[in-house]
């Protein structure tokens, strides 16, 4: 309370404005910041003393970070986003063409897919992947191929199939919003001119799209990194498994997750500034009417000073 | 069951012995219950400068995007060169074209837009090479150079490598222009190619038309510039409610009009 020295001098020396001086005011005081401030250091403070003072085994972390399994586990999960969002990704596409179809069976069936995939778990659908077997106890392709369908349906396959059908539902919506977003003059002009449909799309539409298309694309490249630990469920090595059998093994759970989350934000990170750069081409031609998302402006702001060496490369 | 993409043998029921470029013959067209075009018969001549005029919703902007079959008319006959557009006839029977066959006959027929439609994400140049490359399989090197002298011919050499969002109005549509002409077009559509533009650089795309013009272009026009239908047309229709009003030379219409609803449009607009 003895900061408020001000109050004392009251409103006494208030003199008329003699010309265009610089304005000397007494800002405006917030006490409610510091108060607001003082409350969040020392809610803060009290985490960490909990962590501080829970049995906490910190040297698992730096011992393990970089153990072979955990490698491993890390190149899986990467391994695993990048093949799932890819199935993801063409098939959004084709779904998203099938729905904007004037074929009524095509554009049904579109829907219908969404539908289901949206509409049912990712861990729900791993957990059918992985147990048709019950159903199905060949898989048989004719001459071509024939097995058992459980040792036909590898982790790997489970985990590929179950995350990247269901991301094509995602996609598919993410796709049709970026076709529709394409003023219907540019597929008048290209037509005009003599442009196939399939040459329209390719080469006017879908470049036009992927402004629209990638930063949400790019929302789901990391939502997949992270919900590729759900696939630990069907015995998938990914990088959650790895960091769980280790923690159960050595009597570190805690400290194993801990690592593993470590491990996912910086692949999230990694991916974000992919991300800015897959924006900035498509953004070519149109960046004065686009204006810069929350992100980009973020961006902006850290990167100024590495900008001009980055164009130059 | 010739498969030849001109589609020239098909159309032997077609009165194509003149030389008339365009040729519509009670031409209808309806959006849902809305009947737009209530029959038109005119006639666009190899090499002529065709005005169309008329208040917005008189159907002269359905009836030019009927030319290239943007639109699908219900009712009558419209031939581009002699050929039926959008059909081909056997006997008394009608088959529509397949979408790639109507690409084909695109080819032919420039079209320039109210509103542009450049490609936005394509320079000025990469927008004119476009076509050609995509469609008529020129080689890069050669449509970039036949391009450039396109844009030189519209005066925006110095703009090649300009995004269509970096140019004023007037040079996009200019650019547009050059982008149908570089599939060699022997019919040009304009549909009101001024009308989204500054009034001050509505001078720069008319002296393009002009010219254009000048070559021996067939083009029909869609337009609000009576000095442009006086100057340079060679016919004029006015159009009202779906239908022909009044039709003839250009300085004869716009000076005497014979109809009532000519009279009062054009005390409006001149």
């Amino acid at each position: 309370m003895t900061v408020d020295v001000n109050k004392t001098d009251g409103c006494a020396d208030v003199t008329p404005p003699a010309g265009p001086e610089a304005i000397k005011a007494v800002p405006v005081r917030h006490p409610g910041r510091y108060v607001s401030a003082a409350v969040a250091l020392a809610l803060l403070g009290a985490v960490v003393y909990a962590f501080a003072q829970g049995k906490i085994n910190w040297d698992a972390i730096p011992e393990y970070f970089f153990d072979d399994r955990i490698l491993d586990g890390v190149w899986n999960t990467l391994q695993l986003t990048i093949l799932s969002m890819l199935i993801g990704i063409v098939g959004g596409i084709v779904l998203a063409v099938m729905r904007l179809s004037k074929n009524p069976v095509t554009s049904s069936i579109a829907w219908f897919y969404i539908w289901f995939f949206r509409g049912t778990p990712v861990l729900v659908q791993l957990f059918v992947w992985f147990n048709l077997g019950l159903v199905f106890e060949y898989i048989n392709l004719g001459p071509i191929y024939k097995d058992y369908w459980s040792s036909f349906m590898t982790p790997l396959l489970t985990a590929l199939l179950g995350l990247g059908l269901n991301e094509a539902a995602y996609m598919a919506e993410i796709c049709r919003a970026g076709l529709l977003s394409v003023d219907e003059g540019q597929t008048e002009a290209s037509h005009a001119l003599g442009m196939s449909h399939v040459k329209t799309l390719r080469r006017i539409v879908i470049p036009q799209a992927m402004r629209v298309i990638v930063p949400p694309t790019g929302n789901e490249v990391i939502n997949m990194l992270k919900t590729t630990s759900l696939v630990s469920a069907v015995q998938f090595l990914d990088l959650f498994k790895q960091a769980q059998d280790i923690g159960q093994n050595a009597g570190s759970s805690v400290e194993m997750y801990f690592l593993a989350a470590a491990w996912y934000l910086i692949m999230t990170s990694i991916l974000s500034v992919g991300q800015y750069y897959i924006e900035r081409y498509y953004a070519r031609g149109s960046s004065r009417t686009l204006p810069p998302t929350p992100f980009q402006r973020f961006r902006a702001a850290v990167l100024p000073a590495r900008r001009p060496k980055g164009v130059t490369a | 069951m010739t498969q030849s993409p001109t589609g020239a043998s098909s159309t032997t029921a077609a009165p194509a012995a003149a030389p008339a470029m365009v040729k519509a013959e009670g031409v209808h067209k309806s959006f849902g219950s809305v009947e737009v075009l209530k029959g038109i018969d005119l006639e666009v001549r190899t090499g002529e400068v065709f005005c169309l005029i008329g208040p917005s919703g008189s159907g002269k902007s359905t009836f030019l995007r009927c030319i290239n079959h943007l639109e699908k008319i219900n009712a009558g006959r419209l031939y581009v060169d002699g050929e039926l557009v959008g059909y081909r006839q056997k006997g008394d029977k009608l088959y529509e074209l397949k979408d790639s066959e109507v690409a084909f006959k695109r080819r032919d027929i420039g079209m320039v837009f109210q509103r542009f439609n450049l490609f936005p994400h394509m320079t000025a140049v990469e927008n004119v090479m476009e076509a050609p490359v995509q469609v008529k399989g020129t080689a890069k090197a050669r449509a970039r150079e036949r391009a450039t002298e396109l844009l030189e011919r519209v005066g925006l050499a110095d703009k090649a490598g300009n995004y269509p969002s970096q140019l004023s109005g007037g040079q996009q549509q200019r650019v547009a222009i050059a982008r149908a002409l570089a599939m060699d077009p022997k019919l040009m559509l304009f549909d009101e190619p001024t009308s989204a533009l500054d009034p001050e650089l509505v001078g720069d795309v008319l002296d393009v038309m002009r010219d254009l013009a000048e070559s021996g272009m067939t083009m029909v026009v869609v337009t609000h510039e009576m000095g442009f239908a006086r100057e340079v047309g060679d016919s004029l229709v006015f159009m009202d409610g779906g239908v022909v009003v009044e039709s003839g030379n250009p300085r004869d219409v716009l000076t005497d009009p014979q109809q009532e609803r000519t009279k009062s449009f054009l005390s409006k607009v001149l």
